[in-house]
């Protein structure tokens, strides 16, 4: 870990977002125009310095880099510890540009100011959380997230956003109590073994020494409040009435970044904390896995409502990544990470352009629609190449994740792979059926009209398609980032526990005979 | 020319890339010539790749070359990288080549769509993926060729996407190529496990070194054969191919029959030396399910009435033939009949969109005939096409079709099962004399019956069918001169006349399973199967040109036997009743359990609201403002501490 002296960037990451909240807040209500200016020049700020972020990351180091560590309440042992490393680095370059993306890409349509403030509270919120190194400080944040996203539910959602946004604050709110109870008894046990009392992860990870069964009860605190916000099966029924009733900018957040809170969760806490309890319920959340695979996608299918159908598509997604995650080989864990990312560009997308097919059809049923290929040939081109990457075609983002995650699996739990692998076939069956009864036809009366892409979309939606290209064709980029702070932490997984990632080696091309013709 | 192999598909991707953003502008017909010269220049690239690997001796005819490293992670490496050997190239001159011949025939038949530019930048995007797929140097860049082509074929089937048959079928052939594509997936995995990589050149040395267990080579083989499938439309997965027949017809000759259907047998020759460490059940399954394939299609191509359905068939009756041959260990025979199809099934393929174009889109040979005297050079070229896939010697089809039926029947192991094979194999090529002269008199000779259809097509009495294009003319001839003389390929007389076997032989030398037959036995299959070939043609001539015997063109037939409307029903009712079942069960149990939960616990809590909203608004508001003055605690006691 290396501690930087220069310009604390990461305390910026999240204290941008959150002055710009105050600002918008304090725009006096005669001069609306600025808000949304306002809210972008803070989030584009936000954006900016992200990128610099990812630029400045030293590529091929495991640790926390730009450590930015301040005690807070000593007697506690709580600091305001926030690093990145190669598995939160890409979470929260995509939670600096997702937001000016979604803030562009989507109307309030009404109270702009309180909408604009929120969103950037809940930017501020999603920052801290991928980069708190404290438990306590991440808890903070964590909580701070749901509040703004209740809110952008509840009040510019759709016509059921109260129901949706009371179930998804419930649900979250049970997971989160538990995980307040967990957090601090890991303190408190820890500090028998640590010698004092700390917060500090890896602190706790690497000096503590749990019960197997006090781990496996801690572990279990943590991973319901991370399954219920992943979302896993059978958790997450909150998920598709959230996505659908919430405004397009809050599903574009919801599905972008906020979900992997809980994806990520589980890597950065549940396996880093209690390998030994990580590799007991193993069993459990992979079958959990395969079956949010296989029944997301199932369920998918038969939705009347595009944005249930991307949202329960979001369920099967999500469920490679958990496999990902307890598959414990380095290839599936790199996947899982790049995973993350790849589905909030693709899955981010996908709302996007179903939040414009609803702005201009003020419906997204699916027998609604018809036909809108022939009326925007570019709109769908672009939904196409969007819809492939969720499909996971070779040459896009998609794939490269979904395919490390199963051949990763493959190799410690095998059948469990095998039968995640067909969610392929379904992933297609779904999201090209429902191109065909949205785009593909004659189109009728009501759809005549339909707009094609305007400039202004376009120009949003360009950054999400260069990158799901960028992303399938050069995946090293990523990799080269991710994969040491990977590897570091199944080492740290194989040291507690005596596991032993099976790591294929290449049988080196025979000494030929002539004959064969081999280089 | 091998350091920069790259450049070959880079050439199509560079065509698709300019007409993506130049298309519209270009217009019709420069963006199809655009295409087409991409191609065609790639086309002369190969060549010389050929030419430069044919200098070299034997055993330096492989060449990698690694353009960057694509997914490292871990153990797994894995390159984009190009692998020239002589199948490689075999397969990429054909592809190009043809590609460029229907890259310019579609210039003539596509003139005039609305989409017309659209179409060149799929045709180019399909010759890159196609490609990359037989030119990658491990199973994940092959893989990415094969979703392309995949990807590719969906968008070429549904082109005209508002008919909703097209749109239909562009999706059913998706879904069930990603059937197979699941296989691939699995196969990739297991040789990862087993080879820690996923190079053909590791892979293969492993097997020709015995490092490879056989249970894991069997699983391999059997796993890539699914994939192979799926892709190449055998038995069970064949059902997509023929609702493929709704794109336009230069997709169905290039895609659905010359070059994407081939990729499972080239993939199946790719990895020979896996496949002959397999367990020999293995390749005998590959074998069985290529000669029901063809069997079966070809009994259900006799009673097709539309003219793409019955190539359609044929080809997939083709295809089991080509994987007959690998199941044998013959995979210069299943090379071997690949080009040649290529040729022959091309050419019929064009000839029928020559046929269509002249007749104002009318594809039902019921209201054709007589169309000889007025698609002089259609007819010709169809006729030569029709000769060489009958199998009528000297026509290339011949001596393809003759090298398969002989290593059926020569094969030294499991001699019994490989003769039935043969049997069943040689009352394919029966029936494909037969369905091939029903079709060449239905269209080419007879009553002119269009002229009782006239009104339907909308001319009102001065419909007239006429020849096409110089442009879409070309490409018939020159494939018709390669369905004569294809056979030079790989003669079977001595040694020096079978260059096609000399030529792979360092690629399949470990898997090459030499049959032993007398040249006594060879002259007599090889002569009494053109007989009866001929004499089949002859039984169809009496049926159909002097109706001296009755047709038998049974329904259960033209409704290939009832298999896909099975698999429909099965899908539209009991498959889509278990999906509604299981998002029933997400509204009502799953989340009922969470609602009811919810109710008793705001029941039992004594919490009596009217709404919902009261409730939980007070309640996230409670918690915001908990969280608010919890961190200021914090914040005031971390003053202090500090202070």
């Amino acid at each position: 870990m290396s501690e930087s002296t220069s310009f604390p960037i990461l305390t910026a990451l999240v204290l941008t977002p959150a002055i710009g909240a105050v600002v918008v807040s304090a725009i006096s209500k005669r001069r609306p125009e600025l808000v949304k200016l306002a809210a972008l020049a803070f989030s584009g700020i936000t954006a900016a310095m992200s990128i610099w972020l990812l630029c400045t990351f030293k590529s091929g180091e495991a640790g926390m880099q730009f450590v930015s560590k301040h005690s807070w309440i000593k007697a506690w042992g709580i600091s305001w510890n926030l690093g990145v490393d190669g598995i939160s680095i890409f979470l929260v370059v995509l939670t600096g540009l997702l937001w000016p993306i979604a803030l562009l890409g989507a109307d309030a349509h009404h109270d702009e100011k309180p909408y604009a403030a929120w969103l950037l509270i809940l930017q501020a919120g999603v920052m801290g959380s991928f980069m708190s190194q404290d438990l306590f400080l991440f808890f903070v944040f964590f909580e701070i997230v749901l509040v703004p996203m209740y809110f952008l539910i509840g009040r510019w959602g759709y016509e059921g956003r109260i129901y949706a946004a009371t179930k998804f604050f419930l649900y979250t709110m049970v997971g989160s109590a538990l995980m307040l109870v967990g957090l601090v008894t890991t303190a408190l046990l820890a500090r028998r073994d640590i010698g004092h009392m700390t917060f500090d992860i890896h602190e706790i990870a690497t000096g503590s020494h749990f019960a197997a069964s006090t781990g496996r009860w801690l572990f279990l605190a943590f991973a319901i409040a991370f399954a219920v916000k992943v979302p896993l099966f059978p958790l997450h029924t909150w998920l598709p009435d959230a996505h659908t009733q919430a405004p397009t900018a809050g599903s574009v957040i919801l599905a972008g970044v906020l979900l992997k809170l809980g994806t990520y969760g589980l890597l950065r806490f549940n396996v880093f904390l209690f390998p030994e309890a990580s590799r007991y319920f193993r069993p459990v959340l992979l079958t959990l896995s395969v079956i949010g695979i296989l029944y997301g996608a199932v369920v998918a299918t038969m939705q009347k409502d595009l944005k249930r159908l991307v949202a329960y598509s979001s369920v099967a997604h999500l469920g490679f990544i958990v496999l990902g995650t307890f598959a414990f080989t380095s290839s599936a864990a790199s996947g899982s990470v790049m995973q993350m990312i790849n589905h909030g560009v693709s899955t981010g997308a996908l709302f996007l352009m179903v939040g414009m097919i609803s702005e201009r059809r003020h419906t997204r049923e699916i027998s609604q629609l018809k036909g809108l290929q022939k009326v925007a040939p570019i709109f769908a081109v672009v939904f196409t190449v969007v819809m492939l990457s969720s499909i996971g075609v070779p040459g896009l983002n998609g794939f490269v994740g979904e395919f490390l995650i199963l051949i990763g699996t493959f190799l410690t739990a095998r059948w469990w792979a095998v039968v995640a692998a067909t969610g392929v076939i379904l992933a297609a069956l779904y999201l090209l059926w429902a191109y065909q009864r949205v785009f593909h036809g004659e189109p009728d009366e009501a759809n005549k009209s339909f707009r094609e892409l305007t400039l202004r979309e376009g120009l949003v939606i360009l950054p999400m398609i260069a990158a799901i290209f960028f992303c399938g064709v050069y995946p090293k980029a990523m990799l080269d980032r991710i994969e040491p702070s990977v590897k570091e932490l199944i080492a740290h997984v194989e040291e507690k526990t005596g596991y032993q990632e099976p790591v294929p080696v290449a049988v080196p091309v025979a000494e030929h005979e002539p004959k064969e013709g081999e280089e | 020319m091998l350091n920069v192999i790259w450049l070959i598909p880079l050439l199509p991707l560079s065509g698709f890339a300019i007409n993506v953003v130049l298309g519209r502008k270009l217009g019709d017909p420069k963006s199809g010539y655009l295409a087409a010269t991409m191609c065609g220049v790639a086309f002369i690239l190969t060549l010389a790749t050929y030419f430069d690997l044919l200098s070299k001796t034997e055993e330096e005819r492989h060449h990698v070359s690694t353009i960057f490293s694509w997914i490292p992670v871990g153990g797994l490496k894995i390159d984009a990288a190009f692998l020239a050997d002589p199948l490689s190239i075999t397969m990429a001159l054909f592809i190009t080549g043809i590609g460029t011949l229907i890259h310019l025939y579609a210039i003539g038949y596509m003139h005039g769509d609305p989409k017309f530019s659209k179409f060149f930048i799929y045709l180019n995007l399909f010759a890159f993926s196609m490609l990359m797929l037989v030119l990658g140097e491990n199973m994940l860049v092959t893989f990415l060729g094969w979703e392309g082509v995949g990807t590719c074929s969906y968008l070429l089937i549904s082109f005209w996407h508002t008919r909703d048959s097209a749109a239909t079928a562009g999706k059913k052939a998706f879904v069930t190529n990603r059937v197979g594509d699941w296989g691939f997936m699995i196969a990739m995995f297991l040789a990862f496990q087993a080879v820690g990589s996923l190079s053909y050149s590791v892979l293969n040395s492993a097997a020709e070194g015995g490092t490879l267990a056989r249970s894991t080579g069997t699983a391999i083989t059997m796993m890539l054969f699914i994939g192979a499938c799926g892709k190449s439309a055998q038995l069970p997965l064949y059902i997509w191919l023929p609702d493929a027949m709704e794109g336009p017809t230069p997709v169905s000759a290039l895609i659905h029959a010359a070059t994407m259907v081939t990729a499972g047998v080239y993939l199946m020759v790719r990895v020979n030396p896996v496949i002959a460490t397999a367990f020999t059940w293995a390749p005998a399954i590959i074998a069985i399910v290529g000669a029901a394939t063809a069997l079966f299609a070809a009994t259900v191509a006799v009673a097709q009435n539309d003219i793409k359905k019955v190539l359609a068939y044929s080809t997939v009756s083709q295809l089991g033939f080509m994987f007959l041959a690998v199941g044998c260990g013959a995979y210069t025979a299943a090379i071997f009949h690949m080009i040649t199809h290529a040729f022959f099934k091309a050419l019929l393929f064009l000839g029928s969109g020559s046929v269509i174009h002249g007749m104002h889109h009318e594809q039902d040979m019921r209201k054709m005939g007589a169309l000889r005297k007025l698609m002089p050079i259609t007819a010709g070229t169809f006729i030569i096409g029709w000769l060489a896939i009958a199998g009528v010697p000297p026509f290339a089809g011949f001596w393809s079709k003759d090298e398969i039926l002989l290593s059926a029947w020569a094969h030294p192991t499991n001699t019994g099962l490989y003769r039935v094979l043969w049997g069943v194999a040689l009352v394919t090529a029966l029936l494909t004399a037969f369905y091939m002269t029903r079709q060449v008199i239905m269209v080419f000779f007879g009553k002119a019956r269009w002229e009782d259809h006239s009104e339907e097509h909308g001319a009102h009495g001065d419909f007239k069918p006429h020849e096409s294009p110089a442009i879409m003319l070309l490409p018939l001839v020159v494939l018709c001169g390669l369905s004569i003389v294809g056979g030079v390929l790989n003669l079977p007389f001595t040694d020096s006349t079978k260059r096609l076997l000399s030529w792979l032989e360092p690629v399949i030398h470990f898997g090459e399973i030499e049959g032993h037959a007398s040249a006594g036995v060879k002259w007599g299959l090889a002569v009494g199967t053109a007989a009866l070939c001929i004499a089949s043609m002859g039984v169809a001539y009496l049926v159909y040109q002097r109706n001296k015997i009755k047709a038998i063109e049974p329904q259960i037939l033209a409704d290939g036997w009832r298999y896909d409307r099975f698999v429909s029903w099965f899908m539209g009712k009991p498959g889509r009743q278990a999906f509604e079942a299981a998002a029933w069960a997400d509204r009502t149990i799953v989340d009922g359990a969470v609602n009811g939960v919810a109710t008793t616990v705001r029941r039992t809590g004594g919490v009596i609201r009217r709404t919902q909203s009261g409730f939980v608004r007070n309640y996230a508001l409670l918690i915001g403002g908990g969280v608010v003055l919890m961190l200021a605690w914090f914040f005031l006691r971390a003053v202090g501490v500090f202070g």
